[in-house]
């Protein structure tokens, strides 16, 4: 692909971003025309204007735009370490372990204080209990993918009993989590921070993706140290996941199809592909969320539900088209 | 005399407790080519993948340009060292282009990207084994022969200056496997590199080879020119079957007599 196209492409997501932030801010129970949200962006004035945008719809667009960044940046990672087209931000078990601190203290009944640091302290805690059992010494990728399945499936029958143990009003937010959700979301600045400096990163390691794509003997052959971009891999990608289901809970879709939708159009290189998949993932779920609110208003759909509405006909769409052209 | 590319002193090659070869001594001047022969199983593949620290092995009896492996790192070994490996691994989409573009790696500093220079090597690298019209087209979508030619074309893109061939054969038909060990060997010998490849096929070892080096598979070998070592009864020795040669106005050929 022709650096024009890349750039092409880039600039495109970007045009998508901006759209993507406007529809966010705009929709919703009450529309805000545009013209009023530049004004109340540049100069607020007091009003329920005012009020419904910074203090409803802009942070949960940030945090719409911060998660769909974290899971597909997440989900490119994941796809080249476990050299897997199948794989997406969860599947060594990240969200599972997530879930289950989420879940206990929805439980207890603290989960307006504690469901943040539980859910990344459950997050953690799998990443440890994998990397524990596949990582120490020598670990392929087949290792690493069989622990964390399995891993994954432990975790899925612990919700299970949870969900089956409880009260009908627990299961209702329990279901929430479970499927993602952004209403309650917030971010802070370390958030963004964090998307950053994973972006850089891994960017900073883009070729050797490249390497290691097409198998770990062949990136060691081409001069990658093996080992030392592996654990890069696997740490990064699960302090991304685990931030993002902090944020929103397991939002599912993003991080397995954003990557690939960028492939089939061409940006198979990771200088490029790494950038291209934050922007869209970001744009994907910022688009995702402008619906849930809307589509049923005033009740609010689970964000989870419409990234797959939206996702299964687009990436089908592209993969169509794509098996055309080539 | 000029110095050796990679020289091996007294080295052992052993998978798990068992050995296949001891006391390798081994060198391979610039032009020069080596044919490593053998059995299935009898080291080949672990000769070659531990003169790129791809498996465990003792460092200091490796000497690549006069300095020992130890002393090299993984980034600079790559500049200096290519192989083409038995098998390709294509799980993840990329084109043709972006494939040989990866040779380009090891020269490449950090943040870099490829030159008008790096382009050119590669272009040419695809027209020499006949890939230039398929740049676009996705790996995937190659025949195993095809999926060969273009991981030689991404090996001549990495310029190295030992070469690194395990059985550079396997899915070419017979006129590209002439094709593109001639091309090989040229290159070779102009550029004052140096070839070392294991192969099944005695006979393109004896055509294109200057030096063999016949493994037993029990720990011994014996090396040399290749008429000193391709003879009938070590050939037979080493592959525990009857082996015959021919001798023809086109060359010796060889062939199993059972």
């Amino acid at each position: 692909m022709s650096p024009f196209r890349q750039y092409t492409l880039l600039s495109a997501l970007t045009g998508l971003l901006v759209i993507s932030i406007v529809i966010a801010l705009s929709s919703g129970s009450v529309s805000v025309p545009v013209t009023t949200i530049w004004q109340q962006l540049i100069n607020p004035t007091p009003g329920i204007e005012q009020q419904i945008l910074w203090e409803l719809r802009l942070p949960r667009a940030l945090a719409a735009f911060v998660t769909g960044g974290l899971l597909a940046l997440s989900g490119v990672i994941m796809q080249v370490l476990l050299r897997n087209p199948l794989a997406d931000p969860y599947i060594l078990g990240i969200s599972g372990g997530a879930a289950v601190g989420a879940l206990s203290v929805i439980l207890l009944g603290v989960a307006s204080i504690w469901i943040t640091q539980a859910a990344f302290a459950g997050a953690l805690l799998s990443v440890f209990i994998v990397f524990g059992l596949a990582g120490r010494q020598q670990w392929s990728a087949t290792r690493l993918l069989l622990t964390g399945v399995v891993i994954s499936a432990g975790w899925g029958a612990v919700i299970n009993v949870m969900l089956t143990t409880s009260t009908s009003n627990n299961v209702q937010s329990m279901l929430f989590w479970l499927m993602g959700d952004l209403s309650q979301s917030r971010t802070d600045s370390w958030h963004f921070a964090l998307l950053l400096g994973g972006l850089l990163l891994i960017l900073s390691q883009a070729r050797a993706l490249n390497a290691l794509a097409r198998g770990e003997l062949m990136a060691a052959a081409l001069g990658v140290n093996v080992p030392r971009l592996k654990l890069i891999l696997y740490f990064s990608a699960s302090i991304l996941t685990a931030t993002a289901v902090t944020v929103a809970g397991s939002v599912g879709f993003v991080g397995l199809v954003i990557p690939h939708m960028l492939r089939l159009l061409g940006a198979r290189d990771h200088r490029w592909l790494v950038p291209c998949s934050v922007i869209l993932g970001g744009s994907f779920l910022l688009l995702a969320d402008s619906l849930a609110r809307t589509i049923v208003a005033p009740q609010q759909l689970p964000v989870g539900v419409l990234t797959a509405m939206i996702g299964v006909p687009a990436f089908l769409f592209i993969l169509h088209q794509g098996a055309r052209s080539s | 005399m000029t110095s050796p590319i990679v020289e091996t002193r007294q080295l052992r090659l052993q998978v798990g407790d068992r050995v296949l070869c001891d006391q390798l001594n081994l060198t391979a001047a610039p032009g020069q080519r080596l044919a490593v022969l053998g059995q299935n199983g009898s080291g080949k593949t672990t000769l070659l993948h531990s003169l790129l620290k791809l498996c465990p092995v003792d460092e200091d009896r490796i000497h690549i340009n006069g300095l020992p492996l130890t002393q090299w790192s993984r980034a600079e070994l790559a500049t200096r060292v290519g192989i083409l490996f038995q098998d390709n691994h294509d799980d993840m989409p990329a084109s043709v282009h972006e494939t040989v573009m990866l040779g380009r790696l090891p020269h490449l500093r950090a943040w870099r990207w490829e030159s008008a220079d790096d382009f050119r090597l590669a272009s040419h690298a695809l027209t020499i084994v006949g890939l230039e019209h398929m740049a676009q087209r996705d790996v995937s979508s190659l025949s195993g022969g095809e999926r060969q030619r273009l991981a030689i074309a991404s090996l001549l893109t990495q310029n190295p200056s030992l070469y690194l061939l395990d059985e550079p054969s396997n899915h070419l038909d017979i006129s590209f496997q002439i094709k593109t060990l001639k091309l090989l060997t040229e290159t070779v010998q102009q550029d004052g590199s140096a070839l070392i490849m294991a192969t099944h096929d005695i006979n393109l070892a004896s055509r294109f080879c200057d030096q063999i080096l016949l493994l037993f598979g029990d720990g011994t070998y014996t090396t040399g020119s290749n008429t000193d070592v391709l003879t009938d009864d070590a050939l037979s020795r080493a592959y525990g079957c009857e082996i015959r040669h021919v001798a023809t106005e086109s060359g010796t050929f060889y062939f199993p007599a059972s």
